[in-house]
C-alpha cells in the first residue's frame, strides 16, 4: 500500500476516535465551542485528506457532515440526539470505507444517499418536514448522483467536479435537475427517525471487526517519551559498564555469564531503543522535488531531481536540524548552481540540469551528498567578492588555497550572486547552513569544478544521545574526546621530543607528515596543574590529532586511555559560559568526566597564544599580528657595534641566513637568489650615517637578512646580529630626526632606535616604491 | 491557626540559612567531584546523582563568605530550580522547621553585598535569626564577578 494512503487510514482512525469522543462531549455540554471547533477541524481534515487522495464517496460524506457542523459552529443550531445520531453514523460509514480502502484498496461503491440527505436535512433545523424545507432541501440531491462518482451514466463527467460545487448548492442546481430529475421526490419521503436508525444499524455490524490493522501495528508516541526512554537506556548502559568492569575483578563463571548476557541484551536494547528515533531522510526530501520544480520554473530551468539512499536512517533531532540547512543547498543549487538550458546548451551539456542528493552510511556517521552538474563556483570570483566585501584582504586572498576559498562562501555577510532574487543572494544562508550542521556535530565539505558543477558533502553523526569517544587523561582529570573530531593518534618518545616539538614564534608544532601541525597543551589550556605530574620536557608526549573546522590541531595529553560509548548529558546553566566543554558523561566508575568541546578549546586556544620562548627559532615566518593596545611587537637587532635597532615584527616577512659567498652583484647592487627570486640587499648600517663608520665586516661569519616583504616586492636589509623579540608597552619615546631613524624608545631599559625601513629602502633603491605612507610604528 | 511553612536549614559560616523545604530534592554527604577546568570558582565540581549530572555549587563563596577550610567537608544540598537540579555546598545540615508566617521580616536595608540580593527576608525564631535564601537567584552566577573569582582560586 501507497506510504500516503497507509499514513491517511492510521491518522483517520485516530481522528475518527477523537470524533467519536468528542461528540458525545458534546451532547453532554451542547455550547462547548472548543468541542465542537474541534469537530469540525477533524471533519474538515478528513474531508480534505479524502479529497487529495481520490475517495469521492468519503468526501461527499464528510462534505455533507461538515455543512452540518458548520451550522452548528455558527450557533444556528444545538446539538439534539438526532443531530448527534446523524454524525455518529457519519463516523461509522467513514470507517468502514476506511476499512474498506485498507482491505480492498478502494471503498466499495454503496449508495449512502439517505445518510447524506438526512445529514442535509438535519443542517436546515429541527423541523424536517415542512413544505418550504421541500424546496431548501433540493440541492441536498446533488448529493445523491455524487455519491455514485462511478455509475456509467452519462450522469457522470458531470458530477466528476460536482464535490466542489456542492459547496454552493443553489447554482448547481441546475445541472443537476437536469441529470437526475428522477430523484427529486425520493428525500423527502425519508422520515427522520428511520433514517438515523439505518445507517446506524448497518454500520455497527462492522464497528468491531474494523479495529484497523494498520492502525494496531503502529502508535504515536509522544518525542520527550522517547528521549526518557533513551536517557534510561543511557543509564542501563553505564550500569552495564561498571557491572563489566566489575566482572573482571572476580572469576565467578556464573556471574560472568550473567553479565555477559546483560550485556548483549543492553547492547540489543540501546539499539532498538536508538531506532524507535530514527526515521528514513526521505521523510525530508519528500518536499524538496516540489521546491526543485517550483523554483526551476521560477528560474526558467530545467532541472531533473535525482536521490539515492532515501532509507538512510537518522535520529529524530538530527533530522530536525538539516531539514532546512538541506532546503537551503538545494535552493541555492538550482538558483546560483545549475545554468538556464541555452547557457547549457551553449557549454555543450544537456539543456537538462541534474541535481542529485545521495545519503548513506559511513563509519558511524551518515554522509549526504548534493551533487549539481552546474557551473561550479568561479574561485576568483569568490575571492574578489570577498575582497569586495571586506571579508578578507587582497593579501589573504592571494595565499589561500583552492579549497580554502571555496570555504568562503561559508563566511556570514557573503553571497556571489550578482542579483538579489526572492530565493537567494542576500548573504544569509550558507554561514547558517555551516553553523547548523555544526551544531549538531557535523562538517560542511565543498568540492568543485568551474564549467562541471559542484558537490557538497555533509557529514552528520547517526544520534546525538550516545556517541563513541576517546577517553584522555591530563591534569589528573579524564575527558572525553568524542571521536567524530578525532584524526589520529600520535605519541613522541621522550628522548625524541625536544627535536620534533619545534617553534614558530613561540607557538609550539610539530612536523606531522611534512606538515606543520600546530600543537595545544590542554593542561595549559585549561589551567590544570597536577602536583604529581612529570615535567613536561621530561616524558614521551601523547598527541591527540583533531580537527576543529577543517583545521587540524594537536592536542597534547598526559596519557591516552580508551575509546567508549558515553552518553552525552548537558552542562547545567551555570557552565554554559565555559567554551571548552560540550557536555559531560558518567564513566564506568560512577564519576563524572568532562566532554571536550574541541572546536571551543581551539578558538580559544588561538586567543591565548603567547610567545613563550622568545628566543625561540626564528628561521620561520612571524605572522603579522596586530598590536594589542600600545603593545607592541618588536624585533631587536643590532645594526652595528653597540647600536640597538628595532623595527615592529609586523613588517618582518622572514628572518634568513646567507653565508656571504652567496652575494652577486646586479647592476652593482648586491643581490641573493633567494625563493626563485632575486632579492636586493641593504646594509642597513651604510644608511645610517652615525653608525656606518663602525661597521667591521666579518667575512666568515653569516649574513643576517630581515626580509621585508610589500605589494609582492621584497628586500631584504642586512643588519650586523639578530637579537630577540620582544612585546612591551613602549612609554618612553623620543621623536627623530630621519637618517633612517623613526625615533627612540626604551626596551627593557635600553635605548633603542626604531628604524625607518621605507626611508631606508628608498635611499637605497629609489624604484622600490611600496606605495603605502610611512609605518605607524611605534610612533 | 496561623499559617506556617517548613524550612531545611543549615549553617553556613555564621550565617543560619533556610531554603523552602519543597525545593530540596533531598541532602547528601560530601562526594568526590570533577573539577571543571576554567568553570568559575564557586563551581566546585560536578556529581553523579544517580546518573544525573548535577552541578555543585559554593554557597560560602556564592554569598562572598570566606572560604571554608581544608579539613571541613561541606554537605550537598539538591535543590530543585527552574532549570533542573543544582547542589548547593553548606556547612552543616540543621533540621527542618515549622515557622508561622508572622515572624518572617523583610532583610533590613542595613544589610549590603551579595547577601542581600540572595536572601528574600529574615524569620525570628528564639534566640537567632534563619535567612532564607532564594535558590534561583542563587543559581544564576553572576558572570562578571565570577570571572574575577577564576584568577583568585587558580
Amino acid at each position: 500500500m501507497d506510504d500516503l494512503i497507509k499514513e491517511f487510514l492510521i491518522e483517520s482512525h485516530e481522528n475518527l476516535d477523537r470524533l467519536e469522543r468528542d461528540l458525545v462531549e458534546l451532547e453532554k455540554d451542547p455550547h462547548d465551542k472548543e468541542t465542537l471547533s474541534s469537530i469540525f477541524r477533524t471533519i474538515h481534515t478528513l474531508k480534505g485528506s479524502a479529497g487529495f487522495l481520490g475517495y469521492g464517496q468519503l468526501e461527499a460524506v464528510s462534505h455533507v457532515g461538515e455543512n452540518l457542523l458548520s451550522r452548528m459552529r455558527d450557533g444556528l443550531l444545538v446539538i439534539n440526539p438526532d443531530i448527534a445520531g446523524a454524525l455518529l453514523a457519519t463516523v461509522d460509514v467513514v470507517r468502514r470505507m476506511l476499512g474498506e480502502i485498507e482491505s480492498t484498496g478502494a471503498p466499495e461503491e454503496r449508495d449512502y444517499s439517505a445518510l447524506i440527505q438526512l445529514l442535509d436535512r438535519l443542517k436546515d433545523g429541527p423541523i424536517a418536514a415542512t413544505e418550504t424545507h421541500v424546496e431548501v432541501s433540493a440541492p441536498a440531491i446533488i448529493a445523491a448522483p455524487v455519491v455514485i462518482v462511478a455509475a456509467p451514466t452519462p450522469v457522470a463527467p458531470i458530477v466528476g467536479a460536482a464535490p466542489v460545487a456542492v459547496a454552493a448548492p443553489v447554482t448547481v442546481a441546475a445541472p443537476v435537475t437536469v441529470a437526475a430529475p428522477v430523484t427529486v421526490a425520493a428525500p423527502v419521503a425519508v422520515a427522520a427517525p428511520i433514517a438515523v436508525a439505518a445507517p446506524v444499524a448497518i454500520a455497527s455490524e462492522h464497528v468491531e471487526q474494523r479495529s484497523s490493522a494498520a492502525s494496531d501495528s503502529s502508535i504515536r508516541v509522544d518525542v520527550s517519551l522517547l528521549d526518557k526512554l533513551m536517557n534510561l537506556v543511557g543509564e542501563l548502559v553505564l550500569a552495564r559498564n561498571q557491572v563489566l568492569q566489575f566482572t573482571s575483578q572476580h572469576t565467578d563463571s556464573a556471574f560472568a555469564a550473567t553479565a555477559q548476557r546483560l550485556n548483549l541484551i543492553t547492547t540489543e536494547l540501546q539499539g532498538s531503543a536508538m531506532k524507535t528515533r530514527m526515521q528514513p531522510i526521505g521523510n525530508i526530501w519528500s518536499k524538496l522535488p516540489r521546491v526543485v520544480r517550483d523554483l526551476s520554473a521560477s528560474c526558467g530551468k530545467e532541472i531533473r531531481l535525482e536521490m539515492e539512499g532515501k532509507d538512510t536512517e537518522l535520529d529524530k533531532t538530527i533530522i530536525e536540524a538539516i531539514k532546512d540547512p538541506l532546503t537551503h543547498i538545494v535552493r541555492n543549487s538550482v538558483d546560483h548552481g545549475i545554468e538556464t538550458p541555452d547557457v547549457r546548451m551553449e557549454r555543450g551539456k544537456a539543456a537538462e540540469g541534474c541535481l542529485k542528493m545521495r545519503a548513506f552510511h559511513e563509519g558511524g556517521q551518515v554522509n549526504i551528498e548534493i551533487i549539481d552538474d552546474g557551473g561550479g563556483i568561479d574561485l576568483d570570483r569568490v575571492k574578489q567578492k570577498a575582497i569586495q566585501r571586506g571579508i578578507i584582504s587582497a593579501e589573504q586572498a592571494a595565499r589561500m588555497s583552492d579549497h580554502e576559498g571555496l570555504h568562503l562562501i561559508f563566511m556570514p555577510g557573503f553571497s556571489t550572486a550578482e542579483k538579489i532574487t526572492n530565493v537567494s543572494g542576500r548573504g544569509v544562508g550558507m554561514d547558517v547552513v555551516k553553523t547548523n550542521i555544526e551544531k549538531i556535530g557535523g562538517t560542511v565539505d565543498l568540492q568543485s569544478q568551474l564549467g562541471k558543477g559542484t558537490t557538497l558533502k555533509i557529514k552528520i553523526p547517526l544520534t546525538l544521545a550516545i556517541i563513541p569517544a576517546l577517553i584522555v587523561t591530563s591534569g589528573g582529570e579524564r575527558f572525553a574526546i568524542p571521536q567524530i573530531s578525532l584524526l589520529e593518534l600520535l605519541r613522541l618518545e621522550a628522548a625524541n621530543v625536544s627535536q620534533q616539538i619545534e617553534y614558530v614564534h613561540g607557538a609550539p608544532v610539530y612536523r606531522l607528515r611534512g606538515k606543520l601541525l600546530p600543537l595545544v597543551y590542554l593542561n595549559r589550556e585549561l589551567k590544570l596543574n597536577h602536583a604529581g605530574a612529570v615535567p613536561q620536557e621530561e616524558r614521551e608526549v601523547n598527541i591527540v590529532v583533531v580537527q576543529a573546522d577543517g583545521h587540524p590541531f594537536g592536542l597534547v595529553v598526559d596519557d591516552i586511555n580508551d575509546t567508549q560509548e558515553i552518553v552525552v548529558k548537558p552542562l547545567g546553566k551555570q557552565l554554559k559560559g565555559v567554551g571548552c566543554f560540550a557536555g559531560a558523561t558518567i564513566m564506568g566508575d560512577g564519576r563524572v568526566a568532562l566532554i571536550l568541546d574541541v572546536l571551543g578549546l581551539a578558538q580559544q586556544s588561538r586567543v591565548v597564544a603567547e610567545i613563550h620562548d622568545r628566543n625561540s627559532h626564528l628561521d620561520s615566518a612571524a605572522e603579522s599580528r596586530k598590536p594589542q593596545d600600545d603593545k607592541q611587537t618588536l624585533l631587536l637587532f643590532s645594526a652595528g657595534q653597540g647600536t640597538r635597532m628595532a623595527i615592529p615584527l609586523s613588517m618582518v616577512a622572514r628572518l634568513e641566513e646567507f653565508p656571504r659567498s652567496s652575494v652577486e652583484y646586479s647592476g652593482g647592487r648586491p643581490v641573493v637568489r633567494y625563493r626563485g627570486q632575486i632579492l636586493p640587499l641593504i646594509k642597513v648600517a651604510q644608511y645610517l650615517p652615525q653608525v656606518g663608520a663602525q661597521v667591521g665586516e666579518d667575512e666568515d661569519a653569516a649574513m643576517q637578512v630581515v626580509v621585508y616583504s610589500e605589494n609582492g616586492k621584497s628586500v631584504g636589509l642586512v643588519v650586523g646580529r639578530i637579537d630577540d623579540i620582544v612585546s612591551e608597552v613602549i612609554t618612553e619615546k623620543r621623536h627623530a630626526y630621519g637618517n633612517g631613524i623613526l625615533g627612540s624608545i626604551v626596551v627593557q631599559d635600553q635605548v633603542t632606535d626604531l628604524l625607518d625601513v621605507h626611508s631606508v629602502i628608498r635611499a637605497s633603491d629609489p624604484s622600490f616604491n611600496p606605495g603605502r605612507g610611512t609605518p605607524s610604528a611605534a610612533a | 491557626m496561623t499559617p506556617t511553612k517548613q524550612f531545611a536549614t543549615f549553617t553556613l559560616n555564621s550565617l543560619f540559612l533556610g531554603v523552602d523545604v519543597l525545593k530540596v530534592q533531598e541532602v547528601i554527604r560530601y562526594q568526590t567531584m570533577t573539577r571543571v577546568p576554567t568553570a568559575p570558582a564557586m563551581v566546585e565540581g560536578l556529581i553523579n546523582l544517580r546518573g544525573q549530572i548535577i552541578t555543585a555549587i559554593d554557597l560560602r563563596l556564592r554569598l562572598d563568605l570566606p572560604a571554608r577550610p581544608e579539613d571541613q567537608l561541606p554537605m550537598n544540598v539538591v535543590v530543585r530550580t527552574d532549570d533542573g537540579a543544582l547542589s548547593l555546598l553548606v556547612d552543616e545540615i540543621g533540621d527542618v522547621v515549622e515557622i508561622a508566617d508572622e515572624s518572617f521580616e523583610r532583610i533590613p536595608e542595613t544589610v549590603t553585598g551579595v547577601v542581600r540580593d540572595l536572601v528574600t527576608g529574615v524569620y525570628k525564631l528564639d534566640g537567632r535569626l534563619l535567612l532564607i535564601l532564594d535558590t534561583e537567584k542563587a543559581a544564576n552566577l553572576p558572570m562578571a564577578s565570577a570571572l574575577a573569582l577564576v584568577s583568585a582560586k587558580n
